[in-house]
Parts: structure tokens; C-alpha cells; sequence
């Protein structure tokens, strides 16, 4: 390597030292930004409300902002998906990235044709879907976690009319079995058109000999994953233009 | 020789000098990495770094800011722990002994507050930045799930920070937050097949962080110990993990 490299009479090595280079830049942009920091922190106090009065609940209770996304995503699934699994999943999902990725390109460097669908999914995961419930919850959530604009005072008499129906019930099961039943298949048809299409999705744009190399275990997980993203945003659109409340529901789980 | 140059080498000559700094100051190519190695500070750096380490527009500096809003985080807060007692019937008239009485109490706490939501826009930003370079890639797949853990430790540093002024917005923020806890599946006495494992109010998923069945008094000293002590001490391990996980496999940048 470094053979031909001087041959070609390129650079071997990139590297600066450290001190003054580095050093220099890093005490520079901390400096601003303590400065920043101190003027922020004498112009805006940090809050504090009245002592902690655990039965006088506030209306709406809202999460640390970081949090709220996860909040606003309770509106579209039972705690024990939107807080637990959904979270979980997120945390496991961030951590196999560098495992499923056998793109070689785009190593050290931006370049958004090199890996064009890897950042449109980040994109996708951070941006559109975890950003964007943050702003939701944190601007547009009052009273009874109703919308509001955030000009709109916040009216806490405000009705909505409850009229969300389960899946089942739309499609005109009454039968408790049935209705069950129906909504397993449902999920069930969800995850197999999920992944069928996730593969030949995969197929059109990056190819057979991709598949391959990519292999079946990356393939399952990436997918499932995947789907299980698009779940969100399969859950909100079902809510917010049929007013589906639950897809499956029984008396241990409901989806 | 005048007399100040003489004062000058009599001070960078002396025994007790020599003892602690074991290098000039001259701008050679040796004292320049001699400033990085000798310096257990600075030694978190390799003595050398590739050219795209030092570009903001690489980097945006993300990493490093991370770390230092930790810093802030630290020093601010361990001024605050001289005022602050975890205990229900005090920590509230402590918040406001703070603002009002003690000297730059109010800032602080203001600092501390700050710099800790920084902290969090901070660490997604740079899991964005590594993203974007691709720079969890080989050989830095281990680092990336280092980082992830510390992006956790982050939230959770800053949501077990949330409780302690013990006022309404956050006991409440934080009840919000836990109230998840109880619908784990299993382990969370409102969660799915909770009954098939025996999880109630007083003993699942919940209580173990509450320390009880709901937030009080015990809830307060169980967060003021994990954002103290615990997770700071667990980040810190981490973090060193992290940066030395950067030294072994180099600043990522595009191949020569």
C-alpha cells in the first residue's frame, strides 16, 4: 500500500499532531460554548413549580421532552408496546446497525449516493418518526392530551367525541372468537406482506447477488425491524383516517 | 544574561520544576507529542490524528461537546449536592434555599439544567454525525454499541436528575415516565400475562424502581442515588471505553 502510494507520489499519511492542532480546536469551540452556556443560564432559570402534591394531578401530566415521543406514541399503542417493547426495540435496533450494514462505502466520509436507502431509513427512524413525536407531544398536546395549536389556549372542558371502533367491529365481526381470530390474521398478514415486500423490495434495487451476500439472518432481522418501524405509521394512519382503536384485541393483549 | 532570563532558568531548571514537567515548551516535532503522551489529560488523544479529526464541518464536534456538558454536569453538580438533601420533607425548601440564599445557587442549577438537555440534543446529533460518515462501520461496530449504551445512560442521568427538586412538574414528568414500567409484559403488575407471574402493585417492575408501589420518599433517595453515584459511575466506564476504542481503532475518515 504505501509502496504504490509513493509511487504514485500520494500522500501515506494524513495524520497531524494532535497538540497544537486538535487541542487548540477543542479548547476553542468548549470555550464558546461554556460561554454560551453561562449567558444562556443567567438570562432563563431552570423551572420550578410547587412542592410535589402527589393527589393533585396536573392536566396533561407530560414526560421529560425527551421522552414524549415515546408519550405521543401511546396514543396509538397500550403501554406495554409503545413503552416497553417499541422503546426496546428502538435501543436493539440502533445497536445492530453496524452488524446488518455490509455496505463497504460511505466508511469515514458523507456521501449520500454511496448509501442512499441506509440514510433515507435513519432518516426515516430519527427524523420523521422519533423527532417529529417529540414536537408533536411537546407543542401540540394539552389537557386530556388533545391536540392543540400552540397559539390555542388550552381549554380543559374541551370534547372530543370518542368514536374510535376496533378493527373486527368495522369489518362486522361481533363474535368475541371471530373477532380475535380476525385480528390475528390481520397482524399475522401485516408481518408476511411486511416482510414479502421488504424482499423484494431489497431484490429491485440492490439485486440478487446482494441477497446472497447480505444473507438470511441479516435479511430476518433488518426486516423485521423494518416492518416493525412501519408499524407506527401504519397504526397512525389506520387511527387518524378510520378511527381503528385496536387491530387485535383479547383479554391479555390488545394491538 | 539579564535578570529575568536568569529568574526565568533558575525556576525551569530547578529540581522541583523538572519533577513535574517533563518537557519544553519549544515548538519541535518531539514536544509536540510529548505534550499529548506526558499529559494524562490529553493522553485521552492518540499524539497524531488524521486531518479529518480536526475538521469542524467532519465532525461537528459533537463527540467532544457531549463530553464536555458531562463535565459541566459534574462540576455544577457536585456544587449543588453541598446544598441538596435527597429527602422528602427537605429537598424542596433545599431547591428554593438554593435559588435564593446560596452564592450563584440559581446559576448553578440553571448551568446544571442546561447543560444536561444539551447533553442530550449533543449525543443524538453525534450518533447522527456517525451515522452519516458511516463510521460504525468496520472496524468500529463495537464502538457504535458503546455509544448507544451511553446515549441510554444519558437519558436515564437526565431522567433520575428530573425527580430530585421534588416539585409538581417533576414528580409528575417522572410518575408519566415510570408509569411504562408497570405495563411490562411479565414483570409489570398492569402489563400483559402479568398474572401468570404474580406481579401487583407493591411487587413488579415499577416498585423496583420506585423502591414501593408509588413514588415517595424512598423513590427520591433511590433516583438521587442512581443519577449520583450510579450512572455517572457506569457512563464514566463507558466513556473511557468509548475513547479508548477510538484511539485503538483510529479517527475514521475517508481511505487514503
Amino acid at each position: 500500500m504505501a509502496e504504490a502510494a509513493r509511487a504514485k507520489n500520494l500522500p501515506v499519511d494524513d495524520k497531524i499532531h494532535t497538540w497544537p492542532h486538535l487541542v487548540r480546536g477543542e479548547f476553542l469551540v468548549a470555550l464558546f460554548v461554556v460561554v454560551v452556556l453561562t449567558l444562556w443560564s443567567i438570562t432563563i432559570d431552570a423551572p420550578l413549580e410547587e412542592p410535589a402534591n402527589p393527589t393533585r394531578t396536573p392536566n396533561p401530566s407530560k414526560a421529560p421532552w425527551y421522552f414524549l415521543g415515546l408519550q405521543e406514541m401511546l396514543v396509538y399503542f397500550d403501554p406495554w408496546n409503545a413503552g416497553v417493547v417499541l422503546p426496546s426495540l428502538i435501543i436493539v435496533g440502533l445497536m445492530v446497525i453496524p452488524f446488518v450494514d455490509i455496505n463497504p462505502k460511505g466508511n469515514g466520509y458523507y456521501c449520500f449516493k454511496d448509501r442512499k436507502y441506509e440514510i433515507l431509513t435513519f432518516f426515516l427512524g430519527f427524523h420523521v418518526l422519533w423527532v417529529s413525536m417529540i414536537i408533536i407531544g411537546t407543542f401540540f398536546r394539552g389537557p386530556g392530551w388533545n391536540l392543540f395549536w400552540p397559539w390555542q389556549r388550552w381549554d380543559p372542558h374541551k370534547v372530543v367525541a370518542l368514536t374510535n371502533v376496533d378493527l373486527p367491529y368495522l369489518f362486522g365481526f361481533r363474535d368475541y372468537w371471530w373477532s380475535a381470530a380476525f385480528g390475528l390474521i390481520v397482524i399475522g398478514a401485516y408481518f408476511v406482506f411486511g416482510l414479502a415486500a421488504f424482499y423484494f423490495w431489497v431484490l429491485k434495487v440492490k439485486g440478487r447477488e446482494f441477497l446472497e451476500r447480505w444473507g438470511m439472518v441479516r435479511f430476518m432481522i433488518t426486516a423485521l425491524l423494518f416492518v416493525l418501524m412501519l408499524s407506527l405509521p401504519a397504526k397512525m394512519f389506520l387511527r387518524l383516517v378510520f378511527n381503528v382503536k385496536y387491530i387485535l384485541v383479547t383479554p391479555w393483549i390488545n394491538v | 544574561m539579564s535578570l529575568l532570563d536568569k529568574i526565568k532558568s533558575d525556576i525551569v531548571e530547578s529540581h522541583v520544576w523538572k519533577a513535574i514537567f517533563r518537557h519544553g515548551y519549544e515548538d519541535t516535532p518531539r514536544n509536540r507529542v510529548m505534550m499529548v503522551t506526558a499529559n494524562v489529560f490529553l493522553h485521552l488523544h492518540p499524539a497524531k490524528v488524521r486531518r479529518h479529526a480536526v475538521r469542524m464541518r467532519f465532525t461537528w464536534c459533537m463527540g467532544g461537546l457531549t463530553f464536555l456538558m458531562f463535565l459541566v454536569t459534574v462540576v455544577t453538580g457536585i456544587y449543588l449536592m453541598f446544598y441538596y438533601r435527597p429527602v422528602a420533607e427537605y429537598a424542596y425548601a433545599d431547591m428554593k434555599y438554593l435559588e435564593f440564599d446560596m452564592p450563584f445557587g440559581m446559576l448553578m442549577r440553571n448551568m446544571h439544567r442546561w447543560s444536561a438537555h444539551a447533553m442530550i440534543v449533543f449525543v443524538w446529533l453525534h450518533m447522527f454525525r456517525v451515522f452519516l460518515t458511516g463510521s460504525y462501520k468496520p472496524p468500529r461496530e463495537f464502538n457504535w454499541i458503546v455509544g448507544v449504551l451511553l446515549l441510554v445512560l444519558t437519558l436515564l442521568l437526565s431522567f433520575t436528575g428530573y425527580l430530585l427538586p421534588w416539585d409538581q412538574l417533576s414528580i409528575w414528568a417522572v410518575t408519566v415516565g415510570s408509569n411504562m414500567a408497570r405495563a411490562t409484559p411479565l414483570l409489570g403488575y398492569e402489563g400483559p400475562f402479568a398474572d401468570f407471574v404474580g406481579a401487583n402493585p407493591i411487587y413488579d417492575a415499577r416498585a423496583f424502581l420506585f423502591g414501593g408501589g408509588e413514588i415517595g420518599p424512598h423513590t427520591l433517595l433511590r433516583f438521587y442515588i442512581l443519577h449520583c453515584i450510579f450512572i455517572p459511575l457506569v457512563a464514566s466506564i463507558l466513556m473511557a471505553v468509548h475513547f479508548w476504542r477510538i484511539r485503538r481503532d483510529g479517527f475514521s475518515g475517508p481511505s487514503l
